[in-house]
């Protein structure tokens, strides 16, 4: 059985997170798009703290018979780690964006520099 | 008449570019030269557009296979015919330029290799790990491509528009050369190599250091498993 007080840190410890993240949207300073994925882990995390019944049968399912709140460390890193996947997968495309948007930059320029060299010989011309 | 655009990649390159533009047109005053900066904290830029090329300026940094294909862009924008990509540091000589477009001229070839393993009469022997990291990957882009290829690791290519459009679309931003061959046959191109002779380096390092050639091969090796998973759309024009 879960001890008590692991259950209510537990709980604290998955409210503070959520709380925190609602606060960063409220700031604007997390997108509601990259807090998705955060506030489900506060709330999994939520859920299996405060429902102890059912931390004890989900960790029978899994095989962990000595100490179930094992399965809620378990459940944190499998989040943690989609979090950082999702992350990386961000930071990717980032990257494939920055990069074409350096391309059009020194394209840009080039063509602008062509186009203000060429502006100022026509009017001379047209004299 | 096609016209020709060739590509020169820099990076920290002042000491070698004035050269090599000046070796580009002095081969051919017809082609266009276009440098690309990859954001170099030298005179580069200047010293290129100081000896008649077209400078592309890279705000920052983006790595060889950025730059390169920053070219390519650029060649697919001004509709040139044909592309070549020579180093900026001089290890590519203009002389060699006919040899490179003729599979190209003659219709035979969609991107040709210049590469220094075609016969046994090139003189470029690479120190033991170099070689046997060249051979290994040769031998990889050859089963996964389906075509034997002698040299997937040489900068000095030439393109059609197909070509063009291939790599203005799809190049690989870092350590670009070996996945771009497997993109390209994997895409359809037809793929021609031809001896070639490369210089020593005239100026500065090569951007390929001891400690970075572990990660150069994995990534590589990653790129090209990966890209042999993926589908490429077969282009239109592609003949193979």
């Amino acid at each position: 059985m879960t001890p008590l007080r692991v259950s209510i840190v537990g709980v604290v410890a998955s409210l503070l997170l959520i709380l925190v993240v609602l606060e960063l949207i409220r700031g604007r300073r997390l997108k509601e798009r990259y807090a998705l994925l955060w506030l489900a882990t506060g709330a999994v995390l939520l859920v299996l703290s405060a429902w102890r019944g059912g931390l004890n049968t989900i960790a029978g399912w899994v095989g962990v018979s000595t100490y179930p709140p094992a399965v809620l460390f378990a459940v944190a890193t499998l989040f943690i780690l989609v979090v950082l996947l999702h992350y990386s997968t961000v930071i990717s495309k980032l990257t494939d964006e920055n990069v074409d948007l350096a391309q059009r930059v020194a394209l840009l320029e080039e063509q602008v520099g062509r186009l203000e060299a060429g502006a100022s010989e026509p009017l001379e011309r047209a004299d | 008449m096609n016209r020709v655009v060739a590509v020169v990649p820099a990076w920290n390159e002042a000491g070698a570019i004035g050269r090599v533009v000046d070796g580009i047109r002095a081969f051919d005053p017809e082609l266009d030269v276009v440098v690309v900066d990859d954001a170099s904290t030298d005179e580069t830029a200047e010293v290129a557009r100081a000896h008649g090329a077209t400078v592309l300026r890279l705000p920052f940094n983006v790595g060889i296979g950025g730059a390169v294909q920053t070219g390519f862009r650029y060649a697919l924008a001004s509709g040139y015919d044909r592309a070549v990509r020579l180093d900026g540091d001089g290890q590519h000589d203009p002389a060699e330029l006919p040899k490179l477009l003729a599979p190209i001229e003659s219709g035979e070839a969609d991107l040709v290799i210049g590469s220094r393993f075609v016969d046994a009469s090139g003189s470029y022997r690479p120190p033991f790990a170099r070689r046997m990291g060249i051979r290994m990957f040769a031998r990889l882009v050859s089963l996964l491509g389906g075509q034997r290829v002698t040299d997937t690791t040489s900068g000095f290519i030439a393109l059609d528009r197909v070509g063009i459009e291939l790599f203005a679309r799809e190049y690989p931003h870092d350590y670009p050369e070996v996945e771009a061959t497997l993109v390209a046959l994997r895409s359809g191109l037809r793929l021609a190599q031809v001896q070639v002779e490369m210089r020593e380096r005239e100026s500065g390092v090569s951007s390929i250091t001891f400690v970075r050639s572990l990660y150069y091969m994995v990534k590589v090796m990653l790129a090209l498993l990966v890209a042999s998973l993926r589908r490429y759309p077969r282009l239109e024009g592609a003949r193979r």
